[in-house]
């Protein structure tokens, strides 16, 4: 419809209910740990090497004792096959629903020893916990937290992750209205005026004529001088128009553009919404409505007066 | 409680550190090593991988503490990204000391605030 503000940021989650995806994510917890591939190498000293020369890491306890730094407990599977782990449905689950932003918000290692060189590690995950919708500062989101557990040849954990990320809906940009009115020194009063939900009508300075749109110059006194005044926001539709061609941008089709006119005095054009187009006729009561376009335009439109 | 506190470490955040030590934690995303993309997906620039910064945790408090310390726990709450071109601050301060296990609380920071924060659970003499 004509005048719908565009491109508002939306807070409330839309497309599949939150019951389906706690559902979704009681389902995925219940499956309880499950097994990954093991890491496709064994720790080893180049890799180890490696990070350590990259981090500026100087502890020499790693290389000279065969063991690898705790910290690069992910590192020895990161290239593993990656099976679908119960996480991965509801991260899937959460982007299908809109919520397709994704920042890590903690990791938490538990180390029960040092990896050695030579052995394989087998990643298990378990899906913990989804808790959500709750607003925050990157928009409206859910934290998914799960538990990764590295165990041994043996079978016995050598470390133990907590993840946690925030699954959120990404605020849309607001796109620029199209259409922007010329604003200069004869009618900056106005769009001003709209912004504070004022209609402003420009009146002379000296003679006190009211005249729109506004100009430099009184049409009656000729004085230059001017100011505005508030109308009560009430008009009646003196004549209109229903644009159907060509399309505009910005607009949908088929919208009213009317002639209003104003128990002070004076007519304005502006368009008339909230009203199917059929119903609207010359002389209906309307009352004037401010809509914000985009960040910078509010536009006055017209709206039928409640009866 | 004991107020000690650890030496500052500052890190420069060089395209060569965020890149090679994404690489030398085997993480392959784009946004850790390939600028024009990072930017085009809304990024200031390229910025530290999770195991990076759990990583530099660790050296951090590992040079103060000593080969002989063994890291039991890392905890860390993730905050602003630590992109290229910046500097990754840390500070730290011993919250406690009971039986060879000291808690050091961490705190890395980066010129948009904190990148990440937690605590680190050590033995200053233990068994790998």
């Amino acid at each position: 419809m004509t005048g719908t503000p565009t491109g508002t940021p939306t807070g409330t989650p839309t497309g599949t209910p939150t019951d389906t995806l706690h559902e979704l994510a009681a389902k995925q917890a219940a499956l309880g740990e499950v097994r990954g591939a093991p890491g496709p190498d064994p720790v080893n000293a180049p890799m180890i090497r490696h990070w350590l020369t990259a981090m500026g890491d100087a502890n020499p306890l790693y290389l000279e004792q065969g063991l690898a730094p705790p910290a690069m407990a992910q590192v020895w599977t990161m290239d593993a096959p990656r099976d679908r782990s119960p996480v991965d449905d509801v991260l899937a689950a959460l982007d299908a629903a809109g919520y397709t932003g994704v920042v890590a918000t903690d990791c938490r290692q538990t180390y029960h020893r040092y990896a050695r060189l030579g052995e394989r590690l087998t990643p298990a995950t378990r899906f913990t916990d989804l808790a959500g919708p709750k607003r925050t500062a990157l928009g409206v989101g859910f934290f998914a937290t799960w538990n990764v557990t590295w165990y041994d040849a043996d079978d016995r954990p050598v470390t133990e992750m907590l993840f946690r990320v925030l699954k959120f809906r990404p605020p849309e940009v607001a796109q620029p209205y199209p259409l922007q009115p010329v604003v200069n020194q004869d009618t900056a009063f106005f769009w001003e005026g709209a912004k504070r939900g004022e209609l402003r009508i420009q009146r002379c300075g000296d003679c006190g004529a009211l005249r729109h749109p506004p100009g430099p110059m009184c049409p009656a006194c000729r004085s230059t001088a001017r100011t505005h005044a508030v109308a009560t926001g009430r008009g009646t539709l003196y004549s209109y128009v229903v644009h159907h061609h060509p399309p505009v941008p910005g607009r949908e089709t088929p919208f009213v553009v009317g002639v209003v006119e104003l128990p002070e005095g004076v007519r304005i054009v502006g368009n008339v919404v909230d009203c199917p187009v059929e119903e609207v006729e010359v002389g209906m009561p309307l009352r004037v409505t401010f809509r914000p376009m985009d960040d910078r335009l509010v536009l006055p439109l017209w709206t039928p007066e409640e009866a | 409680m004991t107020s000690e506190t650890l030496p500052e470490l500052a890190i420069d955040l060089t395209p060569t550190l965020i890149i090679s030590t994404a690489l030398a934690t085997r993480d392959f995303t784009p946004v850790h090593h390939d600028t024009a993309l990072a930017r085009a997906q809304g990024s200031k620039d390229v910025f530290l991988n999770i195991l990076t910064t759990m990583g530099l945790v660790q050296r951090f408090v590992t040079d103060w503490a000593g080969p002989r310390a063994v890291v039991e726990r890392i905890d860390v709450r993730l905050g602003v990204p630590a992109y290229a071109g910046d500097r990754l601050t840390f500070g730290g301060t011993v919250t406690s000391r009971e039986g060879g296990r000291v808690t050091v609380r961490v705190r890395g920071r980066v010129s948009l605030g904190d990148h990440a924060t937690g605590t680190v659970t050590l033995k200053e003499d233990g068994r790998c």
